[in-house]
């Protein structure tokens, strides 16, 4: 819970406290439950095991400490790489480490928010949050219900304290007083209750509290911090996010069939995808040509022609970064870009056995890209690995690689191959992988756009015909996430509330005077804070300003010495300051 | 308008000159830390916990001893103009005049370098490092409007000093145009609230260290002798550097969480998700999570007093290691630093 709210607390709130110490009184200020502890030598039982099981789960000390262990769970996430993020890299890593990779893998290091330890932490932590809120909750009701607590008998004890002497016997003055303190309190909005003068006693007193919202706000936020778990949760389970390239000119229709990588919560259909489409007119991207970040990206637009469904009407959209196309609930962003270089490859005979564009994978920031090419309608098959180059620049030590990722001197660097594409196994291939373990090489060839390569053995020829760009689409459905931004926001606001708001009480008491009973009144006004921020002296100050124009003091305050001033009074002398200013001393 | 070299040359010596002002600004701070003893905040406490009871004399002081005592004289008061009899005073006076030029010439700085830029200036690394620096002495100046807390000066300056000597030498790139991710309004409300949090978390981390130097003095001085030991013994009481750590970081805990909403806001409106565990994400969630530990740590028994204030530190070390180790180290979503 938040910070305000301590210690041990053998009484529940609201109750009569009389003689208790400013901070007996204080822990009353809180709601939360205490943790009852066992006695020694006495044997719980399994109710009383589990009780125990409970109440410790429940404790502060608990929720610390799965907090700093959910903190520390996290950090391996971002030090490995993560499926979650990019598989390859984990892949890559596994490769990379034999012996220590499966074994990090194993403890779920590359899943670590997948993970079912982490899972263990934060559900535990979410049980001890819940079991912390709801008793909580039932005991704040009650107080929001309950009024203040009486007044101590020793208000003198309390942390901020004025008192003084006022002209007049208490029967005559107190009336006075309590009714304006009450007037003043509820003005400021207390949640006010008072004793009236009792002439038997000699006494009575107003009691006032205010910030019960601090405790509304802190209850308000766990619980929406619970509403977002379900929310992330709920998100999960019946939502699901796509990626797909998609070329310029070429179309997309929301199944899964047209992905190149798709996931789905458990209770996704994805026979049952909302049948929206899309076609990709045009990719614009450009570049810093400045020298201060040369090269980075400036601009990214995808001109699309989208359809709800089969049936609707085309509609034209620009795509960019930070707007993506909203379509049926689902939402189509722009994450990617590059370039797919066209090729016609021929056979000897002049037949077409490939004609088409393909995409090519960018590999740095100049976007030098890779890609193979497969000619399985060829006779023999005929592959090609090959790398794209935006602007091409070729070095003795880097070899062939763009210096731009603008296409302002484009290139292909192919390297050709010939025989079986082992595609005929029918074990699933990857579109940007040539298994060559079947074919043999043909030779190297660097082609700008346009020009076309013979390949040696009578093997045909591959033209470079120029390139398109493509785009890479992340298509994301997520269910639960207006119900996480509104949990997120009613979070963030009981937050600012438990942090801001202080729970106070203040009081003030009228009494016969010890010394003179029949001509002066003791006037006593006090508050207790449980929270950090200040303030509350300043809010005595007002009350106390308040009473005194009610009860203008006799005697001098202002004393150092708070609990001496009581002691001595002296009987009243003649009031020395007719406006009732308290006489400054020292 | 200017040409954008005219602007680039004023912007970069706004920020070499304030650098200049602001480490004349330290020297006359350590002065008059070295000389200060009896400070003002010291002695209002001082007679306040005299005159009420000690477990209350860090709320009575901070308080504002001058606005309790004029509303409802109960104290004697510790009048400003008793001051200037307090050691150190003048060169804490110019340490705070020279602040406060250092702090105009780097916001001129940071301003330029936006309007050079022709954007908000929290493009990359130099320009969010510049802007940290403007709110974290910013906040400083701020508070020192409400009270007097010159004796703080040193532990301010010094960090924002660092920041700046590792934005001018390290981190600084030429003003540049945006990349297209950046390019929504998101940039400005998410990054401002990081920028903020991060100058005032270091307030808050800086006292919190300072809390454990003195509570340590305290406790090796006992109960109630004064604290030996040169430093120690000129920090304030270590109830009111607790205090006043606590009031920063619970002033900026929901600001942290503001930004990070913000922040999911704008993934899910350019990347497609709302949070996917981008280290960036990753460690503002570890820097988020401790200082929540950090506010329920000072409400439990047996962790509060050194034990939140060592997971205050932790918590600003984890929102440091974010800032340089995340953007510098590993590659994710938030590699923008342009370095």
């Amino acid at each position: 819970m938040t910070a305000t709210d301590t210690g041990p607390t053998p009484r529940p709130p609201g109750d009569e406290a009389l003689d208790e110490t400013p901070t007996e009184i204080a822990a009353g200020l809180s709601t939360q439950p205490t943790p009852d502890s066992v006695p020694p030598g006495v044997r719980l039982g399994l109710v009383g095991t589990l009780r125990w099981l409970w109440r410790q789960l429940t404790s502060m000390r608990t929720a610390l400490i799965l907090l700093f262990l959910l903190a520390l769970g996290s950090v391996p996430g971002s030090v490995f790489p993560q499926r979650s993020i990019d598989a390859l890299k984990v892949r890559d890593y596994l490769a990379a480490n034999p012996t220590w990779g499966p074994v990090l893998d194993r403890l779920g290091m590359f899943d670590v928010f997948a993970a079912p330890w982490f899972a263990a932490i934060y559900l535990l932590l979410f049980v001890s949050l819940v079991g912390c809120v709801l008793p909580r909750t039932r005991l704040h009701l009650a107080a929001m219900r309950a009024a203040p607590p009486a007044a101590p008998r020793r208000l003198r004890r309390m942390p901020e304290w004025r008192g003084w002497q006022a002209h007049g016997p208490a029967a005559d003055v107190g009336p006075e007083v309590l009714s304006a303190s009450a007037q003043h309190l509820r003005a400021s909005r207390w949640r006010v209750t008072q004793q009236a003068y009792d002439p038997d006693r000699g006494t009575g007193w107003v009691a006032a509290e205010k910030g019960y919202a601090r405790e509304t706000g802190n209850l308000l936020f766990h619980i929406a911090l619970v509403v977002l778990l379900v929310a992330v949760g709920y998100g999960a389970l019946w939502g699901w996010k796509g990626n797909v390239i998609v070329r310029e000119g070429q179309g997309f229709a929301n199944t899964l069939t047209q992905y190149d990588a798709w996931a789905g919560g458990r209770f996704v259909d994805p026979a049952n995808l909302a049948p929206f489409s899309f076609t990709l007119d045009s990719f614009e991207a450009d570049f810093e040509r400045g020298a201060a970040q040369r090269g980075a990206p400036r601009v990214f637009e995808a001109a699309v022609t989208y359809r709800a469904t089969p049936q609707s009407e085309p509609q034209q959209t620009t795509v960019e970064v930070n707007s993506p196309l909203a379509v049926e609930g689902a939402k189509a962003f722009l994450v990617g870009h590059g370039y797919a270089p066209h090729f016609v490859i021929k056979d000897a005979g002049g037949r077409v056995t490939f004609d088409d564009s393909v995409p090519f994978l960018p590999q740095d920031g100049n976007f030098t890209s890779t890609g193979v090419v497969k000619a399985p309608d060829a006779t023999p098959q005929v592959g090609l690995q090959g790398i794209f180059l935006p602007t091409a620049v070729v070095d003795q030590v880097r070899g062939p690689h763009s210096i731009f990722p603008a296409p302002d001197d484009p290139m292909v660097f192919l390297s050709a191959w010939q025989g079986d594409l082992g595609l005929g196994s029918g074990a699933p291939q990857s579109v940007y992988k040539l298994d060559v373990a079947q074919m043999s090489k043909l030779g190297l060839e660097a082609l700008a756009p346009g020009q076309s390569w013979t390949l040696p053995q009578g093997a045909g020829t591959v033209t470079f015909t120029g390139f398109e760009r493509w785009a890479t689409f992340q298509i994301a459905y997520d269910p639960g996430k207006e119900l996480a931004l509104a949990a997120a926001v009613v979070a963030l606001i009981g937050l600012s509330l438990s942090l801001s708001i202080r729970r106070r009480r203040v009081w003030v008491r009228v009494s016969r005077a010890h010394d003179a009973p029949g001509t002066a009144t003791l006037v006593e006004v006090a508050g207790l804070s449980r929270t950090e921020t200040g303030g509350l002296p300043v809010e005595v100050d007002e009350l106390s300003a308040a009473v005194r124009s009610a009860a203008p003091p006799v005697v001098a305050d202002g004393v150092s010495d708070p609990g001496a001033a009581m002691d001595t009074l002296a009987p009243p002398p003649a009031p020395s300051d007719p406006t009732g200013r308290p006489v400054q001393k020292g | 308008m200017p040409s954008a070299e005219t602007l680039a040359q004023v912007s970069n010596a706004a920020i070499y000159a304030s650098m200049l002002t602001l480490s004349l600004a330290m020297l006359a701070f350590a002065a008059s830390f070295a000389a200060g003893r009896g400070r003002v905040a010291d002695s209002v406490l001082t007679v306040t916990g005299a005159a009420v009871r000690a477990s209350t004399s860090a709320r009575s002081a901070s308080a504002g001893g001058v606005s309790v005592v004029t509303a409802a004289p109960r104290l004697p008061a510790v009048e400003d103009d008793g001051a200037n009899i307090e050691p150190g005073r003048r060169s804490g006076n110019i340490a705070m005049s020279l602040s406060w030029l250092g702090f105009g010439l780097l916001l001129v700085g940071v301003v330029l370098r936006g309007v050079w830029a022709g954007r908000v200036p929290w493009g990359n690394m130099y320009e969010f490092s510049i802007s940290t620096a403007v709110a974290l002495l910013g906040a400083f100046l701020a508070y020192s409007l409400r009270r007097d807390i010159r004796w703080f000066g040193i532990f301010v300056v010094v960090p924002v000093l660092l920041i700046l000597g590792l934005a001018v030498t390290v981190l600084y790139t030429e003003a540049a145009q945006l990349v297209p991710a950046l390019k929504s309004y998101w940039l400005v409300i998410h990054v401002s609230a990081a920028v903020i949090c991060s100058g005032a978390f270091a307030l808050g981390a800086a006292l919190s260290a300072l809390y454990l130097v003195r509570a340590r003095a305290e406790r090796l001085a006992g109960a109630d002798a004064v604290p030996q030991g040169a430093f120690a013994s000129r920090l304030p009481a270590a109830d009111r550097l607790d205090g006043l750590a606590y009031r920063i970081n619970a002033f900026v805990f929901p600001l942290w969480t503001f930004a990070v909403i913000a922040g999911a806001i704008w993934a899910e409106n350019a990347w497609g998700r709302y949070w996917g565990w981008d280290p960036k994400e990753t460690w503002a969630f570890i820097t988020w999570v401790i200082y929540a530990g950090y506010l329920h740590a000072r409400a439990t028994a047996g962790w509060k007093g050194t034990r939140s204030a060592i997971i205050c530190l932790i918590g600003f070390g984890s929102l440091t290691f974010n800032y340089f180790a995340v953007n510098l180290i590993f590659n994710g979503k938030h590699s923008y630093s342009g370095v």
